[in-house]
């Protein structure tokens, strides 16, 4: 039992509910959602540490026993991603206080922000399935409102289509759960995990989990997609920065925690399928990036494509490949906040998102186009940046593990993000200066110093991986050891 | 737009007591019996809403001058908030404490931090209803 | 019993999926929020229909109801309460600003 687990989700949600009754002082808002975040970043770093020391954390909620009642659960695999997804978020902060208007800062932003990453903490947290569905909801309708804050007309044509899309994928969700507790009769994920051992992996269980797949893959934008790059480029660069960090981890912290400790026993049915969904997201991500001329567009297909190859590892399901699809997970989290935020600001300085229409911005912001490229190395897995030694990891795993031609289409995605990527740098950087600094649309003022601080990161975990191993191959241990979870939540009480 | 209802007026004058009531009824007897926070939130929400609807809401906001979006807020705050009293005594969060008190009159009582825990809800509930059904009905463009 | 609500669950989705595929907003709405009764309804088939017992195991009696989805109906109705009110403000306010409730003429062109 360790409380230190409820606080990522109370501090956030606490906060938030306190900051509605104080609707109009911006300043306090500010600060106080700043000190909330760095208040569930130590969190985190102390969970972290206690649960190399100490194993998995659990909390039962209201102290009632583990099967009965509400478990939360942090193993090492959910402790790196709160930490990494909670420093995201705190430098995505930083750039929203620069970049937003008065307007949108006034309705509720700093709350629903605070909800989302409520929601996203609740879902690394929770150890029960439908409080995984809750913590879902709790993150969606943050960001339907996130979406359409502002009120422009793309906004809400777009948000109505996502909202739409993910109403219906929780009501499969819904329809999951209701089939997956008639089979076993619990919802606790650990206990659900010890009946499908138990009962062993049927084709009824295999046909619900595969329901869930599809549900937990709209989320993920694995194959399911069609809705991303819509939303993710109507709302402002912040939130949609913070969506492509955050929201589609989410699902796929979903599906990875799904699959490795629940629904492990037919690997060559589900994970085969993953395999085959990775890959052709991947392809579909690949030629959508490279086909479009329009930044926003190019760097949802790349979000995308993110999630294709992190999920290739889990495919492989092997010790290397797990490693690689977390260190690979921490990695597109920081990368594609960041490539997201620079995206914005090239948008927010030239006034149009055409790459036609934008040209030699690296004369004028020097500092800029180099962390852009930096980023692009890094996204392509070149070393010593952060992409480097997931992209390894997960190659490595998927032949070890005999998916060549998983391996070779994330190397031709890599090769994919590359050309997209670099067909930015080339159109927007290089070339004829067009524009001076007194022609352009915004400034950077304040938005340097986030953007900054994320580079210095990408750079950062690229050198020092070493420090991150062991942590990371405490993640991949409770990942294929389902047994260290399930005694941890249920601490010595018999297994009903 | 001016219309005769003093029926309606009549009615609701008389049926809010009924409601109130029998919502602070269900509310406090959700801790043995079918009923609590949610319930009795929601019966709370449709008697405000009884007021808007035949009063109009002008007079009613006049008269109740409440922002209902910060009594929903408030109401998650003390709920959260009581559920961090477990974490004090290091019990896990939202464990719950009884009381036996002796109210002279009414007897012994039990009293636990859950009736706290289930106000929040009420609150929550209230102001959420209220304020759903407030923006539905008013076109604000 | 369990099979004509599992009937009734097939023809809420199938309502609910015929609408989601018309074109009006309206519609639209309508056919998520059947389709969230029909997964709320399947939850609590789910869990058993039965009758005349107490969710609560006594010393006396030996059957007894299971109440944990009554919890989870309860729960996941809130949400969808909560979901449909902010769907149906936000589909109006897309209907203000693009004049249009069509959603085939809400796919976006490239150039705007």
């Amino acid at each position: 039992m360790n409380n230190l687990v409820v606080l990522p989700i109370v501090i956030p949600l606490l906060t938030g509910m306190l900051l509605i009754l104080f609707k109009q002082y911006i300043q306090l808002q500010r600060t106080a959602s700043f000190l909330a975040l760095v208040g569930t970043t130590l969190v985190h770093c102390l969970l972290l540490f206690e649960i190399k020391q100490s194993g998995v954390q659990a909390v039962q909620m209201g102290s009632w026993p583990a099967p009965f009642g509400i478990t939360l659960a942090t193993d090492m695999f959910s402790a790196l991603l709160l930490l990494t997804s909670n420093v995201v978020a705190l430098i995505c902060l930083l750039f929203a206080f620069h970049s937003l208007s008065a307007e949108i800062e006034e309705t509720y932003f700093y709350s629903l922000f605070l909800f989302l990453i409520t929601g996203v903490n609740g879902s690394f947290i929770t150890g029960d399935l439908f409080n995984l569905y809750v913590f879902f909801e709790v993150l969606l309708i943050a960001s339907y409102v996130l979406v359409s804050i502002g009120g422009k007309k793309k906004q809400l044509r777009e948000a109505m289509k996502y909202v739409v899309i993910n109403v219906l994928s929780s009501s499969l969700f819904l329809f999951a759960i209701a089939y997956l507790y008639s089979i076993t009769g619990t919802l606790n994920l650990a206990h659900l995990s010890v009946r499908v051992a138990q009962t062993g992996q049927d084709a009824l269980i295999t046909a619900v989990s595969l329901l869930l797949l599809i549900v937990l893959s709209i989320k993920a934008g694995l194959f399911l997609f069609f809705w991303l790059p819509g939303s993710y480029s109507a709302p402002p660069t912040v939130i949609a920065a913070v969506f492509a960090a955050l929201l589609t981890k989410v699902g796929i912290y979903g599906i990875i925690r799904m699959f490795s400790l629940i629904f492990y026993h037919e690997t060559h049915v589900t994970h085969l399928f993953i395999g085959i969904l990775a890959a052709l997201t991947m392809i579909l991500g690949g030629l959508g990036a490279s086909g479009y001329g329009d930044i926003k567009k190019i760097l949802t297909y790349n979000v995308v494509i993110g999630a294709g190859f992190i999920l290739a590892g889990l495919a492989a399901f092997s010790p290397e490949a797990l490693n690689g699809s977390i260190f690979y997970l921490i990695h597109d989290m920081i990368s594609k906040a960041l490539v997201f935020l620079i995206g914005g600001i090239v948008i927010h300085l030239t006034g149009t998102t055409k790459l036609e229409d934008m040209s030699g911005l690296i004369r004028t912001h020097p500092a800029l186009g180099w962390m852009f490229f930096i980023t692009i190395l890094a996204l392509a897995g070149i070393p010593p940046l952060s992409g480097f030694i997931g992209k390894v990891l997960v190659t490595e795993g998927t032949f070890v593990s005999g998916y060549y031609w998983l391996g070779a289409i994330g190397l031709l995605a890599s090769i994919m993000i590359l050309y997209s990527l670099l067909k930015i740098f080339m159109n927007a950087f290089w070339g004829e200066t067009i524009l001076s600094v007194e022609e352009e649309k915004g400034t950077t003022k304040g938005l340097m110093l986030p953007v900054a601080l994320l580079t210095t990161l990408t750079i950062v975990i690229g050198i020092f991986a070493q420090v991150l191993v062991p942590y990371v191959d405490l993640a991949t241990y409770s990942l294929l050891n389902p047994e260290v979870y399930i005694e941890a939540v249920f601490s010595g009480n018999p297994i009903p | 737009m001016k219309s005769n209802d003093v029926i309606l007026h009549t009615l609701t004058k008389v049926a809010i007591f009924v409601i109130f009531t029998f919502a602070i009824d269900l509310f406090l007897s959700g801790h043995h019996e079918p009923g609590g926070g949610f319930i009795g939130g929601l019966a709370i929400a449709s008697g405000i809403v009884l007021f808007y609807l035949s009063f109009g809401s002008e007079r009613v906001s006049k008269n109740l001058p409440l922002n209902f979006i910060k009594v929903a807020a408030s109401g998650v705050a003390i709920a959260v908030l009581t559920g961090m009293i477990g974490l004090l005594s290091g019990d896990p969060f939202l464990t719950h404490r009884i009381y036996e008190v002796d109210l002279l009159i009414f007897g012994p009582t039990e009293i636990t931090t859950a009736l706290l825990f289930d106000t929040g809800v009420a609150l929550a509930v209230v102001g959420t209803a209220v304020h759903i059904i407030l923006t539905i009905s008013e076109d604000r463009e | 019993m369990e099979i004509l609500v599992a009937i009734l669950i097939g023809i809420l989705v199938a309502i609910g999926t015929y609408l989601l595929l018309s074109k009006e907003m309206l519609r639209i709405i309508l056919g998520i929020s059947l389709f969230s009764h029909a997964a709320n309804l399947l939850i609590i088939t789910m869990g058993g229909l039965k009758t005349g017992s107490p969710p609560l195991l006594s010393e006396e009696g030996s059957t007894f109801t299971d109440a944990l989805p009554q919890a989870l109906i309860l729960t996941a109705i809130v949400i969808n309460f909560a979901v449909t009110a902010l769907v149906l403000v936000l589909s109006y306010r897309t209907y203000k600003k693009n004049r249009t409730d069509n959603m085939e003429k809400l796919r976006g062109n490239e150039h705007e």
